[in-house]
């Protein structure tokens, strides 16, 4: 009996130590091969965002394979995360407070903020189920998007204006700074995201991820996922425990968006970054990865941000190339009749390897 | 005086969502999936005919009559080839993403033959303007055309589902796949015909479309699609007559909106406006609400 | 007094009396049946003892506290727990865990805890797993345990979903259907759980069969369910040899 249990045990911390190991490994290989001068510099510059998208891809599997529900709007948490995080900073520039603990503040303040819009989104939106559920968080990631797109924030000495219209509206003071400028966004946030923080920070990620699925939480997460009405059934209560993954899906994907943020001079709120595009994008990478498998969204997001830059010599036939291997990748891993084939073939392999060995 | 030319503008871009929409809930009631493609469907449309009137010269009948018929062929080979082989899939996500790939793919196919920048697509509508009250309201040709098309689109379509042995087995497929396999009816046939019509609708949509707002890019077919999608769920998606109703709402509120709050926000009014039905009412408004039985 | 008391419990769906006038008196420690014809409304009876359906009218008191109207987990923590017709198992989830998920409510540590592995989530999560253990030795699906739920054969389905409302530590347990699709044998067998699950966790059961064989054999004590409405209530031995129930059962 107590083997048992200690076997799993083992084999569930095994299966984590294991994508630890690959996060950490791919890193020191990467700067081994960066202080050797053998990665161009197009790469180096998809060094942060392959960590932002691995995090986004990790904190929506949490909603997607664990929670068991589609989102469709997780770019608009990351956006929140981006905003909020970006604005701090350009506030705190001029201050005092030394650059790494600056952006240790704007970490917890983009988690927190895209935590809470998750939360309050959470509240009505999960109340529907499967595509309805899907179209209205697409609808608020939509109107996130758009509301940044409109703001203005500045600040002088009387404290900080908003408008929702333009510059003008915002009644400042002559040695007024505007922070927001709607859809101009925010420019000349500090560059304070680099490699070793994305690795650090997608490593924090995977750590509440994993931990959170290993646990009484996870367990009641998954229950619900599973059948809600038995999980009613044995005391489990349905909304504390889909707000607490959605939130916390929310909450990471605000990290994204800082680690996002700081990595460039202008941000801005394009539907290309922030718009349901990428959402849908994310949600390729979670189920190409395997829905509920966490170290898959991690290589799935790698393997698809690469691709396009690996396929750059084709040009124009890059894209399109992209989306046949997606379509046939899909199919080769879903479809009952190939996975059917794949066993079979399988089957055979084994059987002649054990032939051979005879 | 305004009020009424927004009002008829509404109707006529909610006419266009209303026949995409349409595209949305029949392969939604039958096959039970969103087919992230049938906006891009739109486009090809577009292209279509804008390949045949105004780079061939064709005459514009011809021109979107080989759309309809290029859409319809399209859809069922999309369906046969990406999509049928997914329907047993242990997740209905895999058909999602799938579809995802199948609309990217058309979106490249397209770039990589017209190139990114915007067509001037030439109008396939040569009804005269109306002009009523003094000329204080204009309606436009393509206004007229495009509401008139929808309506009849719309009968035709009741008709045929309701009149029709092939529009019954549609019926009997959303309602219960696997009984009405055992009832004798071609449930393959049927949701390749499904999808043959939708298609055929999203063509038709894609000229009306580029008629009224002439700019075509490889990407004009996305956000319609999305809004087409959005007006299907406020309709409840799986009801027809609630793609109509829905379709014409989200037009004539996203025009409002644009003409009396802010041309930057129309859309995420009308996301707003999605939202707070589907809290009133989570099933749409002519959805059935479905609970499980315990 | 009773455990359970439902009095003068009803509920309508529509124009449609699902249960009308339904009165049932539990005692502590007893093993009680309740039958009747397919479409009686027992399930619907079950329902309404949960707080999946509220009723319309009626109350239902559990150790002298009324729980009429309450929800769903507000009575599971009050002290029923229950099975279902159609099994309901986390599918996805190891047989262990389908019992710790029952757990949740009595052994606890914080989201914090968890996350951050402090040592009360080990000590805790020992103690669950212990726990768990012993119940699963109970329906002899310790070697399973990390079998995933779905993997079951279909009566130790079954027996899952009983091990797991039981972890609930409930007062009184609800069988729905606990035989329906198990072999002759294998419903012997059950019966043999029952009755240890009685004595063992001194619990109350109450349990809808179709099984006459099982339902005579073990239940004290029968209530029969005819259109919604309590057709005979009594001693096993008098309620089978009713002339009214033989003829629900067997039709005019």
């Amino acid at each position: 009996m107590k083997k048992l249990s200690n076997k799993k045990i083992n084999k569930t911390f095994r299966d984590n130590l294991i994508t630890y190991g690959m996060v950490i490994a791919a890193y020191v290989i990467m700067q081994i091969l960066v202080s050797a001068g053998s990665v161009s510099s197009l790469i180096q510059g998809l060094l942060v965002p392959l960590c932002t998208y691995a995090i986004l891809a990790v904190s929506l599997n949490l909603t997607v394979g664990i929670l068991g529900e589609l989102s469709l709007g997780h770019a608009g948490f990351m956006c929140i995360g981006a905003f909020t995080s970006a604005f701090f900073s350009k506030v705190m520039e001029n201050s005092a407070m030394p650059s790494g603990l600056r952006f240790f503040f704007a970490i917890l303040i983009g988690a927190f903020f895209a935590g809470v819009f998750g939360l309050l989104i959470g509240i009505p939106v999960l109340r529907l189920k499967g595509d309805y559920l899907a179209i209205v968080t697409l609808a608020f990631g939509e109107i996130i998007k758009n509301l940044v797109n409109i703001m203005f924030v500045g600040r002088d000495e009387n404290g900080f204006h908003i408008s929702f219209t333009n510059t003008m509206d915002l009644n400042m003071s002559e040695d007024g700074d505007v922070i927001i400028k709607g859809a101009q966004g925010i420019t000349g946030t500090p560059h304070d995201s680099s490699f070793t923080i994305g690795i650090v920070l997608l490593l924090i990620t995977l750590f509440i991820v994993l931990n959170l699925i290993h646990s009484r939480d996870g367990r009641a997460i998954m229950a619900i996922r599973d059948n809600t009405i038995a999980a009613e059934s044995v005391g489990i209560h349905i909304t504390k425990y889909k707000l607490m993954a959605f939130s916390i899906s929310a909450a990471l994907a605000g990290v994204a968006g800082v680690l996002y943020a700081h990595n460039l001079s202008t941000l801005t709120a394009l539907p290309k970054n922030f718009g349901y595009n990428m959402s849908i994008m994310i949600l390729v990478f979670v189920v190409l990865g395997g829905i509920g498998n966490i170290r898959g969204s991690i290589i799935a997001s790698v393997i698809l941000t690469l691709l396009p830059e690996l396929l750059r010599g084709l040009n124009d036939y890059r894209m399109l190339i992209y989306s046949i291997v997606l379509i046939v990748m899909m199919l080769f891993n879903w479809a009952p009749k190939c996975i059917e084939w794949r066993e079979k073939v399988a089957a055979r392999f084994k059987k002649s390897v054990k032939k051979e060995a005879e | 005086m305004s009020f009424i030319s927004y009002l008829i503008n509404g109707i006529s871009l909610g006419s266009v969502y209303a026949l995409i929409a349409l595209g949305y809930t029949m392969v939604y009631g039958i096959a039970k999936m969103l087919n992230f493609a049938h906006g891009d469907v739109i486009m090809v449309g577009a292209f279509i005919t804008y390949t045949m009137c105004s780079t061939m010269g064709l005459s514009p009948v011809i021109g979107v009559l080989a759309a309809v018929i290029a859409c319809t062929l399209l859809g069922m080979a999309i369906e046969k080839v990406a999509y049928k082989p997914l329907r047993k899939a242990s997740s209905p996500l895999a058909v999602l993403i799938t579809a995802i790939g199948v609309s990217y793919l058309l979106q490249n196919v397209a770039l990589l033959i017209f190139g990114a920048n915007a067509k001037a697509f030439t109008s396939v509508v040569s009804v005269p303007a109306v002009k009523l009250a003094d000329g204080q309201i204009n309606i436009t040709g393509e206004t007229i055309v495009t509401i008139v098309t929808c309506l009849i689109i719309m009968a035709g379509l009741m008709l045929f589902i309701n009149k029709t042995k092939a529009g019954q087995a549609m019926l009997a497929v959303s309602e219960d796949k696997g009984a009405a396999q055992l009832m004798g009816i071609n449930v393959d046939g049927t949701i390749a015909l499904t999808f043959a019509i939708g298609s055929g609708l999203a063509a038709v949509a894609g000229v009306l479309l580029c008629s009224a707002y002439p700019s075509l890019t490889p990407y004009t077919g996305s956000m319609p699609g999305i809004k087409a999608f959005v007006a299907a769920v406020f309709g409840g998606i799986g009801s027809i007559p609630g793609a109509l109703v829905g379709g014409i709402l989200l037009g004539i509120i996203e025009i409002f909106g644009k003409a009396y709050i802010s041309s930057q926000m129309a859309d995420a009014i009308v996301f707003a406006v999605l939202i707070v039905v589907l809290l009133v009412k989570p099933a749409g408004l002519f959805g059935k609400n479905i609970q499980e039985k315990v | 007094m009773a455990l359970l008391e439902a009095k003068n419990l009803g509920i309508s769906f529509g124009g449609l009396r699902a249960v009308d006038d339904f009165n049932i008196k539990i005692e502590k420690g007893s093993l009680y049946g309740l039958i009747g014809p397919n479409g009686a409304g027992k399930t619907t009876v079950f329902n309404l003892l949960t707080g999946v359906y509220k009723p319309t009218e009626g109350i239902i008191t559990l150790d002298g506290k009324d729980v009429t109207g309450k929800k769903t987990i507000e009575i599971n923590q009050a002290g029923i727990a229950r099975t279902f017709q159609n099994i309901r198992l986390f599918k996805d989830l190891s047989v262990i865990d389908n019992v710790k998920v029952g757990l949740h409510n009595h052994m606890s540590y914080s989201t914090v805890t968890g996350i951050l592995r402090l040592p009360k989530y080990y000590k805790v999560e020992k103690q669950m797993t212990e726990e768990a253990m012993e119940l699963l030795k109970v329906f002899g699906l310790e070697e399973e345990a990390e079998t995933l739920a779905d993997n079951l054969p279909y009566g130790k389905q079954r027996k899952l979903e009983i091990a797991r409302a039981l972890a609930t530590k409930p007062k009184l347990l609800l069988l729905d259907e606990p035989a329906a699709g198990m072999n002759p044998n294998e419903t012997l067998e059950l019966m043999e759980t029952i009755r240890f699950v009685r004595e063992h966790f001194d619990m109350t059961i109450l349990l809808i069969e179709h099984d006459m064989k099982l339902v005579g054999g073990i239940c004290e004590e029968l209530t029969v369910l005819n259109f919604g409405r309590v057709l005979c209530q009594g001693k096993t031995s008098d309620v089978l040899n009713n002339p009214e129930v033989i003829k629900a059962y067997l039709g005019e």
